[in-house]
C-alpha cells in the first residue's frame, strides 16, 4: 500500500485520525488491565501516551501489535473497523512498534532485519540479496544511519538496533509506529538525532504513537497526548493545551500526601553500611548507611542500574569491588542465601519470574526461605509450616481462599504480599523493596505502603528501588538517585523534591554535574 | 570479512579437521590420497544428508531423536517393496521413502506443535514405535543382497564423474540447504524462531508451524537416507543404523549448531560431519579398534557443547558507559 | 498490626478428596483392571512364583526411575542412566578379572555410578549446560568406553554369592530386589514429600529464579539429584549383573526410554515442577504387569516398546486433547 494515500491531504487537515481505538477492555485472571479505554492516532503527528507504570500502556502496544485479543471495544484503521486476530494482520493494517528491548534477531543481518516476511524476492522465488540490501541501505540512508546493512544485527550497539528498527517501520508502509520508551538507553546525541528522525517520519506523514517518561521529552516532540491512569482513559488533547502540572494531575489523579501514610521519622543506629560497590558493566560508586526503621529510596529511570545494584546487595551477583557492613562487622555476601542468613531480604521487580513460585500453594512459599525453622532434622512439620503462614499472611491482611491455594491463582497485589510475607517470616534486618507496588491495583498499592509504614516504624531498614515520583515522595526519609550506574545524588528535606528528583535521574541540568 | 572468518567457529573446526589429517598423515600418508577421501567423504555422506535435517531442527529449538529409526523404517519398506516387486522403478522408490520420511516428520512436528509436548519426548518415543513397526512389518527377517534388484543396489553407488551418486546426493543436498538457509524466507525464518521466538511472533512469523516444517525436512531426508542405506550397504534389518541418531546430532553439536537454537551454518554442520566420518575411518587405519568410535562421538559432544556455552554464557548488561566501549 | 479479621482455612479440600481426584487413584484402577484382565485372559497368571517372576521386568528400572522423577521434577533430565549401568557391570567385569571378591564388586559397581552421576552433574551444574545435550553425550561416552573395554566380549565368572542380589529371595517368593525397590520406594517418598530437600526440588522445578532468590542453593540440589540418579544406576547394574550373570557392553540398551516413560507415566510433569513417587511406584506396577501380560501373550520384545513409546506420548497427549476439547465445548 503506497504511503501517499495516507499522508495529510491538503484542505482535510490531519484532524481525521487514522487509527481509533474504542471502548478497548483487556481483563487477566485476577485484573482488569484495560477498561474501555479509547486512543486516536493522527497521521504526520506525535502523540504521547502518559501515565505511571502500570496505567496499561503495554497492554495497549500489545493489542495495538495483535499480540494481545481484546475482551471489547472497536479498532477502527482508516474509518473501517478491523480484527487483529495475529500479530501478522496487526503488520498487514500497517502497525508496527520499536519496543524497549528490541525484539529483533541478533543473528540475522541489518538488511534481514529490516526485510523479514517482506524480503524482495528474484524470478526463482528466492532472497534478492543485492536488490534487499540496496533497499536496506537506502532506507538507512533516508534516516541518517550510517549501518552496513550486511552485517550481523548482534555486532550493533542499542542505539542502532534502534534504527534498523526504525527502518523496518519504514520498510513495511506502517501508516503506525509505536515507539516504546525508545529513548530508556539512549545517549544525549543519540536521543537528539532520534528527534530527528521522529520529525522525519511526521513529514513522512506516519501516525507516531509515543511512550515515555520523560516529560521534557513529551513537551519536546508530541503534537497530542492521551493519559491513561490504572486502565482506565483520563483525558486527551493537544499538548500546547496543557501545562506539565495539568497532566501530572491527570497521570496520578491524587495529591500526594493524601494517599501515602503519614510517617513520623525517628532512625536509629547504622544498620547497613555499604562502600564504594562496583560492577564491570553495572554500576560503580555505590556508598551509603541506612539506619534502623528508615526508608531509603532509590530513584532513577529505567535501566539506570537499580536493580542490578540491588541483586549484587542480596548476592546474586558478584560485584568486582566494595565493601558491606551490616550492625558495623564486615560481611561477606555471596549467595542469596548468605544475604538471607545476614538479614538482608530483597522483593524482586519481576514477581512472576523471580518473587513467587506459581506452582506452589501460598503456604509452601511463605515458608520457603525459613524451611530449617518449621522443620526438625530436615523433616517438614507441616502444622509448623501452616502456623507460620498463617501468621505472616494474616499480618498482611491476605485475601485467598485457602492457605493451600496456588499462588498463581492470586491477582497481583495478594501475590506480592505473599512475597512479603514469605520475608517477613525470615526476620530480616534490612529489607529490600524492587518496585513494590508495579503492576498492582489502586487498592493493594495503598495497603502494601501503608505496611511499609508499619515496618520501619517496628525497626526494620526498608530500601525501596521506585520508578514513580510519588511514591519515592511519600514513602521515603532519605533519597538516593542513579543514572547511567552510577549514584549521583542523595536527597533529603526540602531537596526531596519531583523537580530535583527528575533533573538528577536525567542528568539534563548543569546541576547534576 | 576474511577476518570475521578466522574467527569464526567454523573456522576453528576447519584448523581441527586439518590437524588431525596431518596428524594421520604422517603416519600414513595414504590416507590423504584423494581416491581414499573420496571413499571417506562417499562414507560420510549419509552423516552429512542427515545432518543438515537435524540443522534445522535443533535451529528452531527442537530435537529430532528419531532419524535413525525413521531411516531404517523408510529403507526397510523400499527394499521388501523391491523384493516383492522388482519391476517397480527406483525413482518411485525413492519418492516413496522420501514420502514415508516426510510423513513420520510431520508426525514428530504436528506433535510437538498442535500438542506442544517437549521434542525430546516425542522423538523418544517415536524412536521406538518406527523402530517396532519395522519388525511388525519384516517379522524380524532380514532382507538381502540376493532379494534386491541390481537397478536398486547399483544407484549410490553408480559413477558419476569419478564420484558416486550418493556422494552426488549429499553435495546436491548441502547446495541446496545453502540455498534455503540463506536465501529463502523460511530458511531465514528457522534462524528467527530459535534465535527469538518471542520476536518471531511479532514479525508475523508461526513459530509452532516453522518447528514442524523442520521435522518434516528432517524426516523427509531421513527417508531419503534410508533408501540410499539399505541400497548400499545391500542389506535391511531391524537394527540398521541403531544409535547413528546420537551421530547425527554429534555431528550438529560439533559443528557450532546451538542446542538453544537460532545459531549454526550449513557449514558447520558439514564440517562437523566430516571430522566424525575423518574418525570413524582413520580409526582402523592407525591401527585403535572401531569399537572407540562411540566414545569419541559421546566426548566430542561433551567438549563441543561447553566449548560453545562459554560464548552464550551473558555477561549482565552493559549500564556504564565507560564499559560500553570495552565491552 | 493490621490483623484480619478474616480467617484465611489451611485447606478447603481433606486428604480423602484429593486422594480420589488424583492421577494415582487412577493408576490403581488402571493396574487392577490389568490385573483382572491377565488373570482371565492366562491361566497361568496367577501363580506366586510367576507373579514373582515378572517383578523382575522392572523393579530395576523402578530403581533409577525413583531419582530420575526427582530430577525431572526439578526440570532435568538423565539420558545417560542406561549407560551408566553398562559401564558400572563393566567396571565390575572388570574388578571380577582382578580378583575382587562380592562386596570389593559391589562397592566398585556403586562408585562407577556415583562417579557418573557427578561427571553429568558437574558438567550441568558446574558449566551451566543443559541436561539433555550433557546426558546424550554421556549416554554415548559412558557406553561407549564399556566397548572400548569389551568389544565384542563379555564378562562373566562372577563369584557365585553375588548372583543373590538379582537372584536371592528374601522370604518365600519375596525376591530381594523386590524388598529393595519397595524400601527405596519408600524412602524417596519422605525424601520427596517429607523433607525441606524435596520441598526445594519442587520449588526449583517450578520457578529456578524464584526458588535461588529464596536461598535455596539451586546448583548444590542439582547436583545431588544427577549423584543420586548415578547411585541408582549404580544400584541397579549390581540387581542387574547379578541377575544374568555377565557383562556385555549392550547391556540395559534402551533403559533410558523405560525409566523416562515410566516417571512420566506416574505423573510426573515431563517439563517439572509435580509430580509423586507413590505415582511412579504404582506406574512401575503398571508397567511391569502390561509386560508380563504381553509375555504371557507372547508378544515379542520390540513390540513391547512399540508399546512403550505410544504410553509415553499418549500419557502426555492425551489430558491435553482432553482438556483442549474441554475448552471449546466450554
Amino acid at each position: 500500500m503506497p504511503v501517499s494515500s495516507d499522508a495529510p491531504r491538503p484542505g482535510s487537515g490531519s484532524d481525521t485520525p487514522v487509527l481509533s481505538l474504542r471502548n478497548i477492555t483487556k481483563t487477566f485472571p485476577g485484573v482488569k488491565a484495560l477498561s474501555e479505554v479509547s486512543l486516536d492516532l493522527y497521521p504526520g503527528q506525535v502523540t504521547a501516551l502518559v501515565g505511571e507504570n502500570g496505567a496499561g500502556k503495554s497492554t495497549i502496544v500489545k493489542v495495538l501489535t495483535g499480540i494481545y485479543r481484546t475482551d471489547g471495544g472497536t479498532i477502527e484503521v482508516a474509518g473501517d473497523q478491523v480484527e487483529f486476530a495475529t500479530a501478522q494482520d496487526a503488520a498487514e493494517a500497517g502497525i508496527t512498534a520499536i519496543h524497549q528491548e528490541t525484539v529483533l534477531f541478533d543473528e540475522l543481518s541489518v538488511a534481514e532485519n529490516i526485510f523479514i516476511g517482506h524480503a524482495p524476492r528474484t524470478r526463482f522465488g528466492l532472497i534478492d540479496r543485492s536488490e534487499m540490501n540496496r533497499a536496506a541501505r537506502a532506507l538507512l540512508t533516508r534516516i541518517g544511519a550510517t549501518i552496513d546493512p550486511s552485517i550481523r544485527l548482534r555486532d550493533l550497539g542499542i542505539a542502532n538496533k534502534h534504527l534498523v528498527a526504525i527502518a523496518r517501520a519504514l520498510s513495511i508502509d506502517a501508516r503506525v509506529v509505536i515507539m516504546d520508551e525508545p529513548t530508556a538507553a539512549l545517549s544525549h546525541k543519540e536521543i537528539n538525532e532520534l528527534y530527528e528522525l521522529v520529525d522525519r517520519l511526521k513529514a513522512d506523514g506516519k501516525a507516531i504513537l509515543f511512550i515515555s517518561h520523560k516529560f521534557d521529552e513529551i513537551f519536546r516532540i508530541a503534537d497530542r497526548y492521551t493519559v491513561f491512569r490504572d486502565g482506565q482513559y483520563v483525558g486527551a488533547g493537544r499538548i500546547s493545551e496543557v501545562s506539565e502540572d495539568e497532566l501530572v494531575t491527570m497521570m496520578v489523579g491524587r495529591s500526594v500526601d493524601q494517599i501515602f501514610p503519614a510517617r513520623s521519622h525517628q532512625a536509629g543506629d547504622v544498620v547497613l553500611e555499604v562502600s564504594d560497590y562496583r560492577h564491570p558493566t553495572e554500576f560503580e560508586n555505590i556508598g551509603f548507611t541506612l539506619r534502623r526503621g528508615e526508608i531509603l529510596g532509590f530513584y532513577g529511570l529505567v535501566g539506570a542500574g537499580r536493580s542490578e545494584f540491588m541483586q549484587a546487595l542480596f548476592g546474586i551477583t558478584r560485584p568486582s569491588g566494595g565493601s558491606v557492613r551490616i550492625e558495623g562487622r564486615p560481611a561477606t555476601i555471596h549467595s542469596p542465601a548468605s544475604a538471607i542468613a545476614q538479614g538482608i531480604v530483597y522483593v524482586p521487580e519481576d514477581r512472576g519470574k523471580q518473587g513467587a513460585v506459581t506452582g506452589l500453594p501460598i503456604f509452601q512459599n511463605v515458608t520457603l526461605p525459613s524451611l530449617t525453622q518449621t522443620s526438625r532434622r530436615g523433616f517438614i512439620r507441616l502444622a509448623e509450616e501452616f502456623a507460620m503462614a498463617r501468621e505472616y499472611t494474616s499480618r498482611l491482611d491476605l485475601r485467598a481462599a485457602s492457605l493451600d491455594q496456588n499462588v498463581g491463582n492470586l491477582s497481583g497485589g495478594n501475590q506480592q504480599k505473599v512475597v512479603i510475607a514469605k520475608w517477613l517470616a525470615t526476620q530480616p534486618k534490612v529489607i529490600i523493596l524492587d518496585e513494590p507496588t508495579k503492576g498492582i491495583d489502586i487498592g493493594s498499592k495503598a495497603a502494601v505502603h501503608e505496611f511499609m509504614a508499619e515496618l520501619a516504624a517496628q525497626g526494620l531498614s526498608v530500601i525501596m528501588v521506585s520508578s514513580e515520583i510519588p511514591e519515592i515522595m511519600g514513602m521515603s526519609d532519605r533519597a538516593i538517585v542513579m543514572r547511567e550506574g552510577r549514584m549521583v545524588a542523595e536527597l533529603h528535606g526540602p531537596d526531596l523534591n519531583a523537580k530535583t528528583l527528575v533533573r538528577h535521574a536525567a542528568g539534563i541540568t548543569e546541576a547534576a554535574a | 570479512m576474511i577476518q570475521r572468518f578466522l574467527k569464526s567457529r567454523e573456522a576453528i573446526l576447519l584448523a581441527a579437521i586439518f590437524a588431525l589429517t596431518a596428524l594421520i598423515w604422517t603416519r600414513f600418508p595414504g590416507f590423504v590420497e584423494p581416491a581414499n577421501l573420496a571413499r571417506v567423504f562417499n562414507d560420510t555422506s549419509p552423516l552429512i544428508i542427515l545432518a543438515m535435517g537435524q540443522m534445522v531442527v535443533i535451529l528452531t529449538r527442537c530435537i529430532d531423536l528419531s532419524v535413525a529409526a525413521n531411516l531404517a523404517l523408510s529403507g526397510m519398506v523400499v527394499a521388501m517393496i523391491n523384493a516383492a516387486f522388482p519391476g517397480i522403478p527406483i525413482p518411485l522408490l525413492l519418492a516413496l521413502a522420501v514420502g514415508m520420511g516426510a510423513v513420520m516428520g510431520s508426525i514428530n512436528g504436528l506433535l510437538v506443535w498442535k500438542l506442544d509436548i517437549p521434542p525430546i519426548v516425542v522423538t523418544l518415543g517415536t524412536m521406538t514405535i518406527y523402530r517396532g513397526f519395522i519388525f511388525l512389518i519384516s517379522k524380524g527377517s532380514w532382507i538381502n543382497a540376493h532379494q534386491m534388484s541390481p537397478a536398486f543396489k547399483d544407484l549410490p553407488r553408480a559413477d558419476l564423474f569419478g564420484l558416486p551418486v550418493l556422494s552426488w546426493i549429499a553435495i546436491v543436498v548441502v547446495l541446496g540447504f545453502l540455498l534455503l538457509t540463506s536465501r529463502t524466507a523460511l530458511g531465514r525464518s528457522f534462524f528467527a524462531v530459535g534465535g527469538n521466538p518471542h520476536a518471531a511472533v511479532y514479525t508475523g512469523i508461526n513459530v509452532g508451524r516453522t518447528q514442524c516444517i523442520a521435522f518434516i525436512i528432517s524426516g523427509a531426508l531421513a527417508g531419503l537416507t534410508g533408501y540410499l542405506w539399505v541400497a548400499r550397504y545391500a542389506v535391511a534389518y531391524v537394527d540398521i543404523a541403531g544409535g547413528f541418531e546420537l551421530d547425527v546430532v554429534a555431528a550438529c553439536v560439533i559443528g557450532g549448531i546451538s542446542i538453544a537454537g537460532g545459531i549454526g551454518s550449513v557449514g558447520g554442520a558439514l564440517l562437523g560431519a566430516l571430522f566424525l566420518g575423518i574418525v570413524k575411518n582413520a580409526l582402523p587405519v592407525v591401527d585403535i579398534s572401531p569399537f572407540w568410535q562411540l566414545a569419541i562421538s559421546g566426548g566430542a559432544i561433551i567438549i563441543a557443547v561447553a566449548f560453545n556455552s562459554g560464548s552464550l554464557r551473558s555477561k549482565g548488561r552493559v549500564i556504564l558507559r565507560k564499559a560500553e566501549h570495552t565491552a | 498490626m493490621s490483623l484480619s479479621d478474616r480467617h484465611i482455612p489451611d485447606r478447603l479440600t481433606s486428604p480423602l478428596q484429593r486422594l480420589f481426584r488424583s492421577w494415582e487413584a487412577l493408576l490403581v484402577v488402571v493396574a487392577v483392571a490389568i490385573f483382572i484382565t491377565n488373570s482371565l485372559a492366562s491361566p497361568y497368571f496367577l501363580n506366586a512364583w510367576n507373579l514373582s517372576d515378572a517383578t523382575f521386568n522392572f523393579t530395576e528400572k523402578a530403581m533409577i526411575a525413583f531419582a530420575m522423577a526427582l530430577l525431572i521434577i526439578s526440570g532435568e533430565i538423565d539420558l545417560s542412566v542406561a549407560s551408566i549401568i553398562a559401564l558400572a557391570s563393566t567396571a565390575m567385569g572388570y574388578a571380577v578379572q582382578l580378583g575382587a571378591g562380592t562386596p570389593e564388586i559391589v562397592v566398585i559397581g556403586l562408585l562407577t555410578g556415583l562417579i557418573c552421576g557427578a561427571f553429568n552433574g558437574a558438567l550441568v551444574t558446574g558449566l551451566n549446560l543443559p541436561s539433555i545435550v550433557v546426558t546424550i553425550g554421556t549416554m554415548s561416552l559412558f557406553r561407549g568406553i564399556s566397548y572400548i573395554v569389551l568389544g565384542d566380549q563379555a564378562y562373566t565368572g562372577y563369584p557365585s554369592d553375588f548372583a543373590w542380589f538379582g537372584q536371592g529371595y528374601v522370604f518365600w517368593v519375596i525376591s530381594f530386589e523386590f524388598t529393595l525397590f519397595l524400601a527405596l520406594g519408600a524412602i524417596y517418598t519422605v525424601v520427596l514429600h517429607k523433607t525441606n530437600f524435596g520441598r526445594a526440588v519442587y520449588a526449583i522445578g517450578n520457578n529456578p529464579t524464584a526458588a535461588l532468590f529464596s536461598g535455596i542453593r539451586v546448583a548444590r540440589v542439582k547436583f545431588i539429584l544427577f549423584l543420586l540418579t548415578g547411585l541408582m544406576s549404580g544400584i541397579a547394574a549390581v540387581c542387574l549383573t547379578s541377575r544374568l550373570g555377565s557383562t556385555r557392553p549392550s547391556i540395559a540398551f534402551g533403559w533410558e526410554l523405560e525409566v523416562v516413560t515410566m516417571v512420566v507415566l506416574g505423573g510426573v510433569n515431563i517439563l517439572g515442577g509435580s509430580g509423586t513417587i507413590p505415582g511412579v511406584i504404582l506406574a512401575a506396577f503398571v508397567m511391569g504387569l502390561v509386560t508380563f501380560g504381553f509375555g504371557l501373550l507372547n508378544v515379542p520384545g520390540i513390540v513391547m516398546s512399540i508399546f512403550i513409546g505410544l504410553l509415553l506420548i499418549g500419557v502426555i497427549a492425551l489430558p491435553r486433547i482432553w482438556s483442549r476439547i474441554a475448552a471449546r465445548r466450554a
